[in-house]
This record gives C-alpha cells, structure tokens and sequence, in this order.
C-alpha cells in the first residue's frame, strides 16, 4: 500500500496477515562521504521494524520502512520531508544525522504534525531555541532526539579534565562553526566554574592545514589541556603538530573527534588523546549485545556505526507511541493518527540499546550519559563513562 | 613577544612552500600569459606520485634513503601530467582568446582531483606520508622539524639552480627571448613550442619538491591539497610581480611570514581581538596583497622585465 524502497523490506512483512502497515521513514545521507554513518542508520531502523513484526509488538500493525537520501544537504532533506509527509502510511522519520539538514526538515513535520527522532543531532538550538543558554523554548512539538546535546557534552568534558585528570589550565581553538564553537563555549563555561583558568583562545580555518602559527601561540601559553570543538580532519594533523612542536599537553574533544581516522591523521602522535562521545560504549550494555548480535544475524552488507544503537531507539520509540496510540484505539490506527503519536511520543518510556530512553518537555532525551575516550597505543580506549548531573 | 623567532620561522617555512608552488605560475604566465590554475593540482599529483615511490620501495627502505627517489618520482609524475596538459589541453587553444585556456585551465584543476580521488585508493580522506626520523632540533627559541630543515635547504636550493639555468644556459635565453617577444624569439630560431614545454615542465618539478615538502611537514597527501595551496601560491605570484621568479620567491616568503605575524600580533591590538587568530590569516594576507598592488601595481619586483622567464 506504500511505494516502499528498503532493502530489508522482504523479511519485515513477514509477520502479519491482513492488517495495517505503519511506514517509518529513515532521512540520511545514503550517499557520499558520510554514508557509512547513514546506512547504519537505515538498517539500524530496518532491525528494529524487523523485531517489532517477528515480536507482533502492535497487534494487527505491519512496519514498514522507507528510507531516503538527504545527500547531507539540507535541500534534499526538505524534499524528502515533504515526500514523507505526503505518504499517509508513514507515522514517524527517524532522521537526519546533520544539524543542518535538521533544521530545513523541522518545519515540514511540524506543519503535518509527523514525529521526527533524529539518533545524531547534537546541537543544542534543535529542542531549545536559538536563545537556548539564556531562555529555553521548545520551538518544534515534533522533533525529538535520542543523542545528548553539545551543552551537555562540553561540561562534561571541562569536569573530566579539572576534576579526573587535575588539569588547572586549558587553551581553546576551534574551527568556528557552530557546533565546534558551541562546543567550546560549553567546556569554557564550566571548566572557569571550577576553578580552572583558560590561557588563551585561538580558531583555526578549516580548509587551512597549517596550524604553525597557532600551535606556537598554545606551546607559549603552557596550558596544561588542550581543548579543541571540531572534527577530526582538522584535530588529526593538530593534534600532530602540537607534538611535533614539543607540547606536552592531550588534546581533548567532543564526539566529531571520536573517529578511528582521527588516530590515523595525527600520525601515531595521538596517545594520551582525549575525546567525549554521547552515550555510554554500546559493547557495555547488555542491551547493547542483544542489538548487535540481531544486527549481525539480520546479515545487513554494511557495519551499523556510530549512531546505529540510536537509530535502533529512535525506531523503537516510535513504535512505542504507535503501540499507545492503537492500544487507546480500541486496537485499530485511528484516522488523526500522527498527530495522537506526537502526543505519545513525550509518554514513551523503555530500556533500550543505550540506556533509558524517554523524551523531557524539549524532546531532548532524559539519558543524559556520555563516555570519555582516550587514545592508548594508537586505538580508542574507554576512560570513563557517567551521566551529566548538571 | 619571545616567540617572535618562532612564528618568523613557521612563516619562512610556509613561504618556502608558497614560493616554490608560484614559480609555475609566474614562469607559465611570464611565457604565455597564461594563469594555470591547474597548477596547484599539479603539485597535487606530484605528492601523491612521492608517496607511491615510497609505497613500491621494499618496506623498511630508511627515508633519508628513499627521500632522493621520492623527490624524483613525485617530479616525474607531476611533470608528465603538466607535460600533458600543455599538448593536450593548453597548446590546441594558442590562438584562442586569452578566456578559452583560462577556463580550460580550471576544468582542468577539477579534473585532476576528480581522478586522483576517485582511482587513487584511500585518497578520498587524505593518505598519510612518511615522516622524516630524527628531530626536533633546537635553534635559542626556535624548534625546527626535520621537514622544516628540508624546506630550507631545497627551496634555496631550486631558486639557485634555476637561476642559473635561466641566465647562464642557452635554453634559458631562449626563456629569457620568448617571454619579450615570442613572434621575433620564434624569427631569431628559437623553437618556442620548446621552451613553453620546458617551463611547463620546470614549474611542476618545483611544485613535486613543494609537494614533498608538504607532505613531510603535515603528514598527508590529499587530492584537495592543491586547491588552497595553488591559490595562496598564486596571490604570492602576484604579490613578487607575476613574470618574475625571483619575485614569485620573494613574494612566497612575504606571504607565508604575514600570515603567521597576523595569526600571532593582530590579536593584541588593542580593539582588533575579534579580527585575529588562525581563522583570520587568509583575510589578512590578502589585505597584504590589496595593499601592496595599489601602491605598486607591478608587484614587488614586477618592473625587471628582462628578467622575465
């Protein structure tokens, strides 16, 4: 009854005869640089539609899943948003992994009151407003997320750094987009709260892989941490030339540096490296290992990455609400639907992949768990994993 | 300001690299007024041809050993494709309006990048290369790279030797001839054909050597490398006088030093603490050369037209 364009739609309709299909919609970029992020998030968003038929979790509903590629662009988004909208079948996106393209979709589903979960999103102005440090405003009732946001990544890493490692003194470079700048702001904030002192701050241009004359003004400013908001193919090479320069001091970042290729750009000078990512390791949890034996039995050709346990909770959230939604029904999908299951949504409560998953009043997730990383013998390794208490 | 001697190094460093790259530019333009924007793809291609040189030689191969190999490979290759691209993309359109091989010159750019990261494997997120063993070394204040040595030795090194080549060979009088006047350089004898190949050819053997440079001093090769380096080499063109490789050198250096002078001081003017730091150097360096051409439209050393090559 839909036009359906996933790949692991043959074994999904397996297990029902007779009743309603609800389509899920998965926005990513499929394509490109940043499609192994992206298909791990369709076929993470497959498994759960998959487990939700074989389990008949909602009684007489057959999920679907129709995924489409944003290109990482946020114009593609929009015209994937609208397509989504205009098939009645789909009750909720999981999606988009950027920020940007967030921001051109959010709109779209708020005017067709459509649930959105996006399992990758960090950037703070999403749930809460543009104003979000000084006055918090849900902006969009539709939108939700699974991942933590940069405002709570950043402290977490500045009370890691001052508190677990004792470090007294930092210096900040980003690479002055919003999420490393963002980024920093947060670290700074919390890092002088405690006591530190922040020597100096530099910003670097992304398309620049000269970092020389930054990196003296750092070595002369002696701090004992180096924290820097940006992603790894610029933290690589200056992470490498603070080294080479002779400073001592880690370098420490948020989630866009907590990639195997950072270790790799740094030219084996990254040991001792400190990285936060949200979520706790998705290999500790026990819910976690149920997740990747399933994804691995399912035989999907392409690895799940760094948000598939997201993408799985998103999926599964939305499945959640749908369940409510028919429950309250009287075992039937009402005709209004998406708007019942926006309603759901902020009620849905489960043990999922990464931990407690459930929605505050922004849409935000109530799991506020992060993990520091550190770089030991050229590989990540776990330093520490918590919640953010505020 | 005790880190002063610091950042005039890292901007000597940097300007070496500039100048280097911008000896094809001004060489190509002072003989056929040609701006060669794929050059910067061709200091491209001569690192990625160093790196393949060191990935064939036997594993365990000592790297001041394969450093001379390495150098030669990356120069074979950047200059074949140079070679190339004059014959077969540059040469058909002599005639043509001055606009036709400029903008042959730029699909030409997108070309190459094209290739290398689609067929060359791994190329897409940047390739790591070979670090010199050795290092750091300690000067008063300053610490240096071996990568940094390297650049100081070559770069002196390659504007010595062309120098030579230019003013003291035959061909190079032929340079000299053809970049006055081709028509009567072509009645005097001199096969014109011939010297535009060799300067072609000469340009990108000086971006392989910058390319190698590059290559030591950040730890990767990748196939946007060329874009940014070529036009900052282009603007260090200009900014000597673009014609003259002696000025393309100069030029380099001025560049490179302003920029790490404007990353480390503009900060510290009073008021001026939003405008300074690494994300302001590019504006600040074209500052320079907005500056520098109101007042001298030529270029630094733009007016020694005899010495044109």
């Amino acid at each position: 009854m839909s036009a359906c364009g996933s790949r692991g739609e043959k074994s999904s309709a397996s297990g029902d005869a007779g009743g309603t299909t609800v389509t899920i919609g998965v926005d990513a970029p499929l394509t490109g640089p940043l499609s192994a992020l992206g298909l791990g998030i369709q076929h993470s968003v497959e498994l759960a539609a998959k487990i939700a038929n074989d389990n008949k979790e909602v009684p007489g509903v057959t999920f679907k899943v129709k995924a489409l590629d944003d290109k990482k662009s946020p114009q593609e988004g929009q015209q994937n948003a609208t397509a989504l909208v205009a098939d009645k079948s789909v009750l909720g996106v999981v999606g988009p992994l950027n920020s940007g393209v967030a921001q051109s979709m959010q709109q779209v589903f708020e005017s067709a009151s459509l649930v959105e979960v996006s399992p990758a999103n960090t950037n703070p102005a999403l749930t809460q407003g543009e104003k979000f440090e000084t006055e918090k405003k849900r902006t969009f009732k539709t939108y939700f997320r699974t991942a933590t946001t940069d405002a709570i990544q950043g402290p977490f890493a500045a009370q890691y750094a001052y508190t677990d490692l004792g470090k007294k003194t930092a210096y900040l470079i980003d690479d002055k987009k919003t999420y490393g700048v963002g980024l920093v702001g947060a670290f700074q904030k919390e890092f002088t709260k405690l006591g530190g002192t922040i020597k100096g701050q530099d910003h670097i241009d992304e398309n620049n892989l000269d970092f020389s004359a930054v990196v003296t003004k750092a070595k002369a400013a002696g701090a004992d941490v180096i924290y820097y908001g940006g992603e790894y193919p610029q933290s690589g090479p200056l992470s490498d030339q603070l080294k080479k320069a002779g400073v001592t001091a880690p370098v420490f970042g948020g989630d866009g540096m907590y990639d195997p290729e950072y270790i790799n750009k740094a030219n084996k000078n990254a040991n001792g490296d400190f990285a936060t990512s949200v979520g706790a390791p998705v290999e500790s949890l026990d819910s976690a290992k149920k997740f990747v034996a399933d994804y691995k039995a399912a035989g999907y050709s392409d690895p799940y990455a760094a948000y598939g346990g997201y993408s799985y909770d998103a999926a599964w959230s939305i499945v959640q609400a749908v369940k409510a939604v028919v429950a309250d029904n009287g075992g039937k999908v009402p005709s209004d639907a998406r708007a019942k299951v926006v309603t759901a949504m902020s009620k849905v409560s489960f043990d999922g992949v990464t931990g407690k998953v459930g929605f505050d009043e922004y849409g935000d997730a109530v799991n506020k768990q992060l993990t520091v990383y550190t770089v030991k013998d050229g590989a990540w390794a776990v330093a520490k994993s918590g919640t953010y208490a505020g | 300001m005790h880190e002063l001697p610091q950042q005039l190094a890292n901007g000597l460093i940097l300007g070496s690299l500039y100048g280097l790259i911008a000896i094809g530019y001004t060489m190509v333009y002072g003989i056929v007024q040609l701006i060669n924007f794929a050059h910067g793809e061709i200091f491209m291609t001569g690192g990625f041809g160093a790196l393949t040189t060191y990935l064939i030689l036997p594993p365990g191969t000592g790297l001041w050993l394969a450093l001379p190999l390495m150098l030669l490979g990356g120069v074979l290759i950047s200059v074949i494709v140079a070679v190339a691209a004059e014959r077969f993309a540059y040469r058909p359109l002599r005639g043509a309006p001055k606009l036709a091989p400029l903008i042959t010159a730029i699909g030409l750019s997108l070309a190459l990048q094209q290739v290398v990261e689609q067929f060359y494997p791994g190329a897409k997120s940047g390739r790591s290369f070979p670090q010199l063993p050795g290092g750091p070394y300690h000067i008063g204040s300053v610490t240096l790279q071996p990568a940094d040595i390297f650049l100081f030795v070559a770069a002196p090194l390659c504007m010595g030797a062309l120098a030579a080549f230019v003013g003291k060979t035959r061909t190079g009088r032929g340079m000299q001839a053809t970049a006055q006047d081709p028509d009567t350089a072509k009645l005097m004898g001199i096969n014109t054909d011939r010297i535009i190949v060799i300067a072609f050819a000469l340009g990108a053997a000086f971006a392989a050597v910058a390319a190698v440079g590059w290559g030591l001093r950040y730890g990767q090769v990748s196939p946007t490398m060329g874009f940014l380096a070529g036009l900052k080499a282009f603007t260090a063109a200009v900014l000597g006088g673009i014609g003259n490789i002696y000025g393309a050198m100069l030029g380099g250096l001025v560049l490179g030093v302003a920029e790490a002078l404007a990353t480390a001081y503009i900060q510290e003017i009073p008021g001026m603490h939003q405008l300074g730091g690494g994300s302001w150097a590019n504006v600040w360096a074209f500052v320079l050369l907005i500056v520098v051409l109101l007042v001298r439209p030529q270029g630094l050393l733009g007016e020694r037209v005899a010495d044109r090559a």
